[in-house]
């Protein structure tokens, strides 16, 4: 079986930076695979070209055996990429069933004209929608901000409305960038919990990017470790943590020489 | 008090949130509608002012409360089609086809004065509408064989199957029936997946763009839908004025529209109305304020820019969200009694956040 | 020679739009608001001018002083009255209140009786004289817009570079949160980036007076300012004044060797161009959102 994302000598530079340097990997259909590193590894920057929001400088990046390079950002969803970010990019004035809804917007299949008019069409796909909707909502236990605006609500909420948006497109490969990042020790617990769901109950591949070790050993299948650019490690979540070379990139050489871990 | 009990979907999907608001805009309907029986004429032609003005600030909404796109420039629209509807009309095209073309006249000059927001935005694309306007004006006051340049122009009556409109209460009609006809456009499209997309852009290109909304095409439909919208009140308006000239359509008049529509309630339907029957109305509430001020200043010219200007700067800082939110916090006030709570509505405070990056 | 001479009105009128672009640039960067009641400003400060020389009898450079000072405040007491409560709203509100206050502003005016409906002539002591440099005849007021425009330019550089306020508020101006962290009164800074905009509106406006008179309309030329800021680059004090001598420069040129009417839309051609072209302008820097 073909690898659902395949990375392969991904480049990437600013300037005289190489922010990715020829990293490869490639993630299995139905697992959990981390990307660590300490802060400026480049694991943002590989989800940015992933969502392509950035083009490599050289590299590929193929999914589902398709070239995800020839595609334009705002297809990548269509194909079955959803993601998360790591300062929370919501829709800000919107409800939370609306910033779901626009989840949803990659099955629009009604024609401008007939959203004008509202036709019986329109509607049966806004109800189709709103189904897909509220199972997220269930499953989230956002009931209670349903009607919310997005902007008013607890940062920890918001994160967890962005983890539902990216779920309503109905994705197969779903890319989470630090969902824990300023969560309290609670939600972190229920973070996993969902993310552990949405791999064995929704059947959706996860990649993401995490900085807590104890979410990442919980929940991830494979780990990959990057430190400027390269890729230092990869394999089971304590494979890579007993690495020298990420104990190294972690606490330095000295401290990996005294046989510390982290 | 009223418990609003979402059973089904189409709850959140209808127009209406439950049946007393059906019934209350039945009874507007009505309103609206014995309105030439009740009123003057005088009254009539302020009523027709607003179904256009109206429709003008329903296009602006559009683009810029929901898609979030400034446009200054708004009045070059409002020309567009005003000139177009008064030259087809004088060539005796019939109204169905000349106003057609006064739509799709505008809605092209849109999707090219949108050209740059698929690359600017914020204040350079104010900036960019801006330059548009003065370019639209200049072409409406020196293209002289078609516009009559700054002598001016004048309209006919309308011809439509045959039939003539003429006087105000049929004129009013005709008016009334579009604007419902476009509040009613925007509504659905609102309630669509288009509508959610123009609000996506507006809070959030990045995530917009991976949640699969083609940012370019999005955008260009706004301005196209929004200069549509306005060429079609500047082809009513054309008709109501029976006289054009291109002091009608400056970039004075396009921030006076971004104008109503703040003042109306930014981001509301509602607000497209509501800001459009203010505009109307305040030469009215100018007239009662001149008369108790010394003559010099109270016939002096100013007295309306300066009392516009005001109400604008006290909405935006005590009611940002208009003439809407004050709507709002009434109706809430009495869906609600007797709980509502003083402080229900209390502004949090809030942080200057960096828009330049976006 | 003709072409000389257009040029040499092309850059005083230009530097009058470059210090107009100056204070929306100021105030952009520091406050990332953009002042659309620029333009009133300077046409208040004619209107001081005016006051002081004509009603209070004042000295031509004296009501110059005076005038820049009354200004001055009038933008310190904006910044504290009405800007700085809505700090927070979206950038669109707060540009819909300078624009509401350019409103009331012209409105005011315009309501003085006599004064305020009139155009009205500021007298200066250089009236009608001219200076001559080889065959090339110019307007002594052209030569004062150059040389205070000059003058001006030297003294803000000075004071962003050298004293300790300019550096802070340049510190400020890159990340305001980092500034105020800092101990850095960013607030107070801000009402003083109001003052001194508006200070620089006023000398606009009064080197302005004896070229098209006073009246209370004078203020939309802060609408061919917007170009020229644009052009610059919005973020940069020198590409405002560059942006400004580039737009007079091509009106001046455009009104001489096009046909008429392309005078008036010159500056809004090459700012569309521009924003074609180099979005960020020629001083502006290309900055993306990180997510």
């Amino acid at each position: 079986m073909s690898a659902l994302l395949e990375v392969e000598a991904l480049e990437m530079r600013f300037g005289g930076v190489r922010a990715v340097a020829g990293v490869s990997f490639s993630v299995e259909q139905g697992e959990v695979f981390t990307l660590i590193g300490p802060n400026g590894a480049g694991k943002t920057t590989v989800f940015n070209l992933i969502s392509r929001l950035y083009t490599p400088t050289a590299g590929a990046i193929r999914f589902e055996g398709r070239d995800l390079l020839g595609v334009p950002a705002h297809r990548v969803a269509r194909l079955g990429v959803a993601r998360t970010f790591q300062n929370i990019e919501l829709f800000e004035h919107a409800s939370v069933l609306h910033n779901l809804l626009i989840g949803r917007h990659v099955h629009r299949r009604t024609a401008l004209w007939q959203e004008m008019l509202f036709t019986p069409a329109v509607r049966r796909a806004e109800r189709a929608f709103r189904e897909r909707v509220e199972r997220v909502i269930d499953l989230l236990e956002l009931q209670h901000h349903r009607d919310s605006l997005v902007a008013g609500l607890p940062y920890g909420v918001r994160k967890v409305v962005e983890l539902g948006r990216a779920l309503a497109v109905g994705p197969k490969l779903l890319l989470l960038d630090e969902p824990s990042s300023g969560l309290n020790v609670e939600e972190t617990g229920d973070m996993a919990f969902w993310i552990q769901d949405i791999r064995d109950d929704l059947g959706i591949t996860v990649l993401m990017v995490e900085h807590d070790m104890s979410l990442v050993s919980r929940v991830s299948d494979r780990v990959l470790a990057m430190n400027q650019g390269e890729v230092l490690a990869q394999g089971t979540p304590a494979q890579v943590q007993s690495h020298q070379a990420v104990i190294e990139a972690y606490l330095g050489a000295p401290a990996a020489a005294r046989g510390g871990g982290p | 008090m009223r418990f609003v009990f979402k059973t089904s979907y189409d709850q959140d999907i209808g127009l209406f949130r439950h049946e007393g608001q059906r019934f209350w805009y039945a009874l507007l309907a009505v309103a609206l509608l014995v309105a030439p029986w009740a009123l003057s004429e005088y009254y009539l032609a302020q009523l027709v002012l607003i179904c256009i003005y109206g429709i003008v600030g329903l296009g602006l909404m559009l683009l810029s409360g929901y898609t979030g796109l400034i446009s200054m420039g708004h009045a070059a629209f409002l020309g567009v089609g005003a000139y177009t509807e008064a030259v087809l009309s004088a060539r005796g095209w019939p109204f169905s086809l000349s106003m057609a073309c006064a739509v799709l006249l505008s809605s092209a000059t849109g999707i090219v004065v949108g050209l740059p927001a698929l690359r600017v935005r914020g204040i350079y694309l104010a900036i960019a509408t801006l330059a548009f306007g003065f370019i639209v004006e200049e072409v409406l006051t020196r293209w002289e064989a078609v516009t009559g340049g700054n002598s001016g122009l004048s309209v006919g009556r309308i011809e439509l199957l045959g039939w003539t409109v003429s006087g105000t209460t049929q004129f009013y009609y005709l008016c009334l029936a579009l604007a419902v006809a476009c509040t009613l456009l925007v509504r659905n499209l609102l309630r669509a997946p288009t509508g959610r997309a123009f609000v996506a852009i507006r809070d959030s290109e990045i995530s917009a763009q991976s949640m699969g909304i083609h940012l370019a095409w999005y955008k260009t439909l706004s301005f196209a839908i929004s200069a549509g919208l306005t060429g079609l009140a500047g082809g009513l308006y054309a008709h109501k004025l029976r006289f054009l000239s291109p002091e009608q359509f400056t970039v004075l008049q396009s921030v006076e529209l971004l104008m109503m529509v703040f003042v109306g309630g930014i981001g509301s339907v509602h607000g497209a109305f509501f800001g459009a029957a203010f505009v109307i109305a305040l030469p009215q509430f100018i007239s009662v304020i001149a008369a108790k001020l010394p003559a010099a200043m109270g016939s002096a010219a100013g007295l309306q820019a300066t009392v516009f200007g005001l109400v604008l700067v006290a909405f935006i800082l005590f009611e940002p969200l208009g003439l809407y939110g004050w709507w709002f916090k009434a109706r809430t006030y009495l869906d609600l009694f007797p709980f509502y709570r003083r402080g229900m509505f209390r502004r949090q405070k809030a942080f200057q956040k960096s828009d330049r990056l976006r | 020679m003709q072409l000389t001479q257009l040029l040499v009105s092309g850059l005083s009128q230009g530097c009058i739009y470059g210090l107009i672009a100056l204070g929306f640039v100021l105030i952009y960067k520091a406050t990332e608001t953009v002042n659309f009641a620029q333009g009133e400003l300077m046409m208040l400060g004619a209107f001081a001018g005016l006051f002081g020389t004509v009603y209070l009898g004042l000295p031509f450079w004296a009501a110059f002083v005076g005038a820049v000072g009354v200004t001055a405040l009038l933008g310190v007491l904006t910044e504290r009255l009405v800007l700085r409560p809505i700090l927070g709203q979206p950038a669109f509100a707060i540009v819909m209140v300078t624009l509401g206050l350019g409103y009331v502003g012209r409105g005011l005016i315009t309501m003085i009786p006599e004064v305020g409906t009139e155009t009205n002539a500021l007298p200066t002591p250089f009236k009608d004289e001219v200076v001559k440099l080889g065959g090339l005849v110019i307007g002594m007021e052209h030569v004062v817009v150059i040389a205070v425009t000059v003058l001006l330019c030297a003294l803000l550089y000075g004071v962003f570079r050298f004293t300790r306020t300019g550096i802070a508020m340049q510190a400020a101006s890159q990340n305001q949160l980092a500034a105020w962290y800092m101990g850095i009164p960013v607030q107070r800074l801000n009402g003083l980036i109001w003052g001194i905009s508006a200070a620089v509106a006023a000398v606009a406006g009064v080197l302005l007076a004896p070229i098209t008179f006073v009246h209370a309309n004078m203020g939309f030329i802060g609408l061919k300012a917007f170009p020229a800021a644009v052009v610059g680059g919005f973020g940069s004090l020198p590409g405002a004044i560059v942006g400004g001598l580039v737009i007079g420069v091509v009106e001046s040129l455009s009104g001489f060797y096009l046909p008429e009417g392309f005078k008036d839309v010159a500056a809004y051609v090459v700012v569309l161009v521009m924003l074609v072209v180099k979005p960020n302008g020629l001083f502006g820097e290309n900055l993306r959102k990180k997510v």
